[in-house]
């Protein structure tokens, strides 16, 4: 199958003072063309931070300290920084958490989204609001003309989300990033956005990778699941093999703590303890302090191999 | 009253004049000046009876008052209008005196734990604090012994007393406001969205947590949310809002498995469930605001069965079948 991003061993440190903190720990990924993936972690499990690096967006203290980035063929880890630009927001697109932190409230919606065009083709002012409102249409936005001289303060979150993921769609890029598209919207906006989320990559044959650490969101709209724990992936499957048979413990553990999965009016099936900070990972497995099944062998990391059920896991106790 | 009441909400009306200054209640239009008051509308006229050892949870969308709610039966936010009782005895009238005794047996446990507790305070002196405002005469040995039982109760080293609330994690905050509240021994907790703010593994545990505590200490919980899915797993009555008023109340299970109101419908459906492809009702539009509230019900404007009756007229919460009260013209003419 045709490969649109390929990530190969990558490490994200930041160093703070003298001491380097590994945030994401050799990870591997790979979307195909069109596919959509699911990064599911809890918070500080560095999802978001592996986000960032695809698009090489991580600031000082932060660094990829090794690894590749490959986007259809080319390494784009080892671009320039002007090189890069020419990636973001045109060949692959990002969508962040909070749509009133992402648009610039002294700016018309139309005025951004133009600026976006202006950056990556050079068109006339007629063909550039054409693909506006085209996009606007496409996030349906009723009466886009009128909007276009709007600012962000005259919309709702629903539908600033929506202006958001319609600047996405500008430049008809191959790949999508969501980071917690929908984390900071009300449950019944979150539907329409995921839905419409959804509906656009598959008219548009766009990639998605959507980071969240809701994992029902996570089931509804990706084919592909990878489970994050304190820097490392620990599970990678595709969806319904990885929701009804889940191999890792802490995969486990994460399904079974949701609600739906407890008995009414019966206690819910809790992970103990918390992810440890990314100072104190412990050796080996990163897991083992909260596992039930740790044991000697645990004292030695892991690898993400292919195990019987057809996953990925990283865990010596999966056969 | 019934006697098992433990706390009555009567037709509870909380508004917020956003006006401002002076100048700001002027307004110009078709050349006269008039004068005029800006006001949000957060809770129009809700009743909810909560009985000795119960949960009652209150869900809705951002917006629609159960936060407001759960501060004005605290008596954080004084009431407009209507009642708040405690065993039989009517408590939003009462001077800061008189209301003193009920503030410790009524606590709350608020969303956000980072921003709940002071950060200069040291964990001890924060369980301290209350015991020392309500029980003034308990001596230092006492106060100490106490603070260590309740820490005990939510699973933190009692030796953490000297700790800052920065040392700790998200949880283990979380479980300090529970401490907290629980120092007075109160009978009526008010939980603002404990969970919200906190990891799927560790909600669990807070969840599990509060459900021991409520077995231990014989509480009782009215528990403000937005997430539908946790209060199907901890409550036994639900009341969903919408726009300040109250849309449904049922059992919970009832709620879950027959829920009448459109409103109800569309929320339970928009729940994402693990593994199933989406198959939600969909709304259409935004929530109006509060300040021009819709006339008639004001779910209308987001209806699939709004009709001109729902446009003109309030519709009055009605008993049906199962015990559930809902608020719908549609449901009382069996339309729906």
């Amino acid at each position: 199958m045709d490969k649109l991003l390929t990530i190969n061993n990558l490490n994200v440190d930041f160093t703070l003072r003298s001491t380097t903190l590994r945030a994401v720990n050799n990870v591997s990924l790979s979307v195909n063309k069109s596919e959509r993936l699911g990064i599911v972690g809890e918070s500080g499990a560095g999802k978001s931070v592996l986000g960032f690096s695809i698009i090489n967006l991580i600031s000082k203290p932060g660094r990829i300290a090794s690894g590749t980035v490959m986007l259809q063929g080319e390494e784009i880890s080892s671009y320039t920084y002007e090189q890069m630009r020419q990636i973001r927001g045109n060949r692959i697109s990002m969508i962040f958490q909070d749509p009133m932190m992402t648009l610039n409230p002294v700016l018309t919606i139309g005025e951004q989204m133009r600026e976006t065009i202006n950056a990556h083709a050079s068109m006339s002012a007629a063909d550039v609001d054409a693909i506006c409102l085209e996009k606007l249409r496409k996030v349906y936005i009723p009466s886009p003309e009128k909007r276009l001289d709007q600012y962000p303060h005259e919309f709702s979150g629903g539908m600033r989300q929506r202006i958001i993921i319609a600047i996405s769609l500008l430049t008809n890029p191959s790949l999508i990033i969501a980071d917690e598209p929908t984390t900071a919207l009300d449950v019944t906006i979150q539907a329409e956005i995921m839905d419409l989320l959804l509906e656009l990559c598959e008219t548009e044959h766009m990639g998605l990778i959507l980071i969240t650490h809701d994992l029902a969101v996570v089931s509804q709209v990706t084919q592909r699941i990878a489970v994050m724990y304190a820097g490392s992936i620990v599970e990678q499957g595709a969806t319904e093999q990885l929701i009804t048979n889940p191999q890792h413990p802490y995969t486990k553990g994460l399904l079974g703590a949701l609600p739906q999965r407890a008995s009414r009016d019966g206690r819910l099936n809790q992970i103990p303890g918390v992810m440890p900070g990314l100072a104190k990972i412990p050796e080996g497995c990163s897991f083992r302090n909260r596992c039930s099944l740790a044991a000697d062998i645990c004292l030695t990391q892991p690898v993400l191999e292919e195990k019987t059920s057809g996953s990925q896991v990283a865990c010596h106790m999966v056969k | 009253m019934d006697p098992l009441v433990l706390v009555s909400i009567r037709n509870l009306v909380k508004r917020f004049d956003i006006t401002g200054g002076w100048l700001d209640q002027f307004r110009f239009s078709g050349g006269k000046i008039s004068k005029e008051r800006t006001v949000v509308r957060a809770v129009n006229g809700v009743s909810i009876d909560v009985a000795q050892g119960e949960t009652v949870s209150v869900v809705g969308e951002s917006g629609c008052g159960k936060s407001t709610l759960a501060r004005t039966v605290m008596g954080l936010y004084p009431a407009e209008e209507g009642e708040v009782y405690y065993k039989n005895t009517r408590i939003d009238n009462l001077s800061e005196a008189q209301r003193q005794p009920f503030r410790a047996r009524m606590q709350m446990v608020f969303q956000d734990p980072y921003a709940s507790l002071n950060p200069r305070m040291t964990l001890g002196e924060i369980l301290r604090e209350p015991i020392r405002f309500h029980q003034p005469k308990l001596d230092k040995g006492a106060v100490a012994e106490k603070v260590a039982l309740v820490m005990e109760q939510v699973g933190i080293d009692p030796d953490w007393h000297t700790r800052y609330p920065h040392e700790l994690s998200g949880g283990q905050r979380q479980r300090i406001s529970i401490a907290r509240a629980l120092t007075v021994e109160p009978e009526f907790i008010v939980a603002d969205e404990p969970i919200a703010a906190l990891d799927v593994s560790i909600q669990a545990q807070i969840l599990n947590l509060m459900m021991d505590l409520q077995e231990q200490n014989n509480l009782t919980y009215l528990f403000i949310s937005h997430d539908l899915s946790v209060v199907e797993h901890i409550s036994k009555r639900v009341a969903v809002m919408y726009l300040g008023s109250m849309c449904e109340l049922a059992q919970a299970e009832e709620l879950f498995q027959r829920p009448r109101h459109p409103y109800t419908q569309a929320l339970l459906s928009a729940i994402p469930k693990l593994g199933k492809a989406a198959s939600h009702e969909k709304l259409t539009g935004d929530v109006p605001s509060p300040i021009n509230l819709p006339p008639g019900c004001v779910f209308h404007t987001r209806c699939r069965h709004a009709n001109d009756r729902c446009r003109l007229e309030i519709p009055q919460l009605l008993t049906v079948e199962g015990g559930t009260q809902v608020a719908c013209h549609g449901v009382e003419e069996g339309r729906l």
